[in-house]
């Protein structure tokens, strides 16, 4: 079987526009979560998000370029820009392979409301202007980077709920694997736009904690009330190990375990056994014994059902072992369709720099995390393997295991 | 509004809109050309217009509007 490999990464989100900014939020333990009061004018359960700037990208791209791109596609242009940079891929490069793109995305509310709102409005379809349909589709991000990029290989969106990222990182790599594929652009993204998240917040799954943003978002703690929506986007540049080792790329790290599975279950709530299907299926296809683990980057985004499941699950796996486990959704809030991107490079950058960043707010356990070692400060610590969980609406579960090269 | 000041706001909103030189733009020159439209800019010319000045140019009637003097005119008809 062939290697996949990471030789390049990117990130945009609430922590920081660059690796250096997110790495550095994470070791100070830096909250990305504030209280958006226009949201509660619009009717909003919970005004708490995850706050970022939209990027001008207008010095980097023409008009025609930016007119398609909705607010996600430029935090995935963002994060792309600066992961090829950092696999030492330039535009020449891409004009002679056939690079492939697969991100996480699922989907484009924002410009989608904007058009039906001129349509209903104005009774003519033209006032939408060009940008609408190619901002509105689900494939937006794959289809403005591919253009951008002028990426030949595989052109896919994955859409997996809130695995949707990991999914596309996890698939990118079964297609390396097989020789489909030498190279491909991977990530996930996420719009922060209230209209993306409104009905979301229609069914109370948000927490309410508007008192203090900074405390909202508590995986694991025994009061947490809800997750916090978050957003941005993340790109990982996976590749075939001898074509990396051939072109001279910075190798950083190996894809070493994809898993998958379904609950089959109800709509939003987890279940305890098909997430521990995919951690199982992880280990297993990654072909190392739980103890070279030595983190866990968890899925829990502070719900109450989640976060319990996901504990029994990780327990069931794990058993004692008691590997370091934290979510670092307590700094960014839910990053969803971009989640298991960027949690892959939160835990990257922790691998490389040696340390777990704390698991915020995790005051006290309940009854099933008090079973896991969830340090709720930073800890100094080296390790060369972690598993990182990824689940989503309908009972879409992804489980990447990842090694440091 | 004069004609003159027609052309001064189709310019002005053009030229911003479709981020070019305000002085790039003069009666003969081509539309397309000047402002690099392609057949989905154009698009986005003809709802700037219907939003700028409550004209729907259709699309038939766009091969008749090459230049900014022929949009000039034919806005100046119905403004």
């Amino acid at each position: 079987m062939r290697r996949v490999v990471i030789t390049g990464m990117g990130i945009y989100s609430c922590l920081g526009k660059s690796l250096d900014e997110v790495c550095k939020s994470l070791y100070d333990g830096k909250s990305g979560i504030v209280l958006d009061m226009s949201r509660k004018e619009m009717g909003f359960r919970s005004g708490l998000t995850a706050k970022l700037e939209i990027p001008d990208l207008k010095k980097e791209l023409s008009r025609s370029q930016r007119a398609y791109m909705p607010e996600q596609a430029k935090y995935a242009y963002c994060a792309t820009v600066e992961a090829l940079r950092n696999a030492k891929i330039d535009q020449d490069y891409l004009d002679k392979h056939d690079v492939g793109l697969m991100y996480g995305n699922d989907s484009s509310a924002d410009p989608t409301v904007r058009a039906v709102d001129t349509m209903r409005e104005k009774h003519d379809t033209t006032l939408c202007g060009s940008g609408a349909i190619f901002q509105s589709m689900n494939s937006t991000v794959t289809m403005n980077l591919g253009t951008i990029f002028r990426l030949r290989g595989i052109n896919l969106t994955v859409s997996g709920a809130c695995a949707s990222g990991a999914h596309a990182i996890g698939l990118g790599a079964l297609l390396i694997q097989t020789g489909l594929q030498d190279m491909i652009v991977c990530g996930g993204a996420q719009e922060v736009n209230p209209f993306s998240i409104g009905s979301f917040d229609g069914i109370s799954a948000f927490s309410i904690r508007e008192d203090a943003p900074e405390k909202a978002s508590r995986p694991f703690d025994r009061d947490r009330d809800g997750l916090v929506p978050g957003g941005g986007a993340a790109t990982v540049i996976i590749e075939e190990y001898e074509h990396a080792v051939k072109r001279g790329a910075p190798i950083i790290a190996e894809v070493l375990g994809y898993g998958f599975s379904a609950n089959g279950d109800h709509i939003s709530s987890p279940n305890v056994e098909g997430p521990s299907k995919s951690l199982r299926m992880a280990i297993e296809r990654a072909g190392i014994d739980i103890r070279e683990i030595g983190y866990i980057n968890a899925h829990a985004t502070s719900t109450h059902v989640g976060d319990t499941n996901e504990a029994k699950a990780i327990y069931n796996v794990f058993g004692d072992q008691r590997t370091e486990v934290t979510s670092t959704k307590s700094q960014t809030g839910h990053e969803m369709w971009m989640a298991g991107a960027s949690e892959v490079i939160y835990s990257m950058l922790m691998m490389k720099n040696d340390f777990i960043a704390a698991n915020l707010n995790f005051e006290n356990p309940d009854e099933d995390s008090a079973k896991l070692l969830i340090p709720a400060k930073r800890i100094e610590k080296h390790f060369d393997t972690f598993l990182s969980n990824s689940f989503g609406f309908g009972g879409t579960n992804a489980t990447l295991i990842i090694r440091n090269l | 509004m004069d004609k003159q000041e027609l052309i001064s706001k189709v310019n002005s909103v053009l030229a911003e809109e479709f981020e070019v030189e305000e002085s790039v733009i003069t009666p003969e020159a081509n539309i397309k050309q000047t402002l690099e439209l392609d057949s989905l800019s154009l698009v986005d010319m003809v709802a700037l217009i219907e939003n700028e000045f409550g004209v729907k140019i259709a699309s038939n009637e766009l091969v008749k509007i090459p230049t900014f003097q022929s949009l000039y005119d034919y806005l100046a008809e119905r403004v």
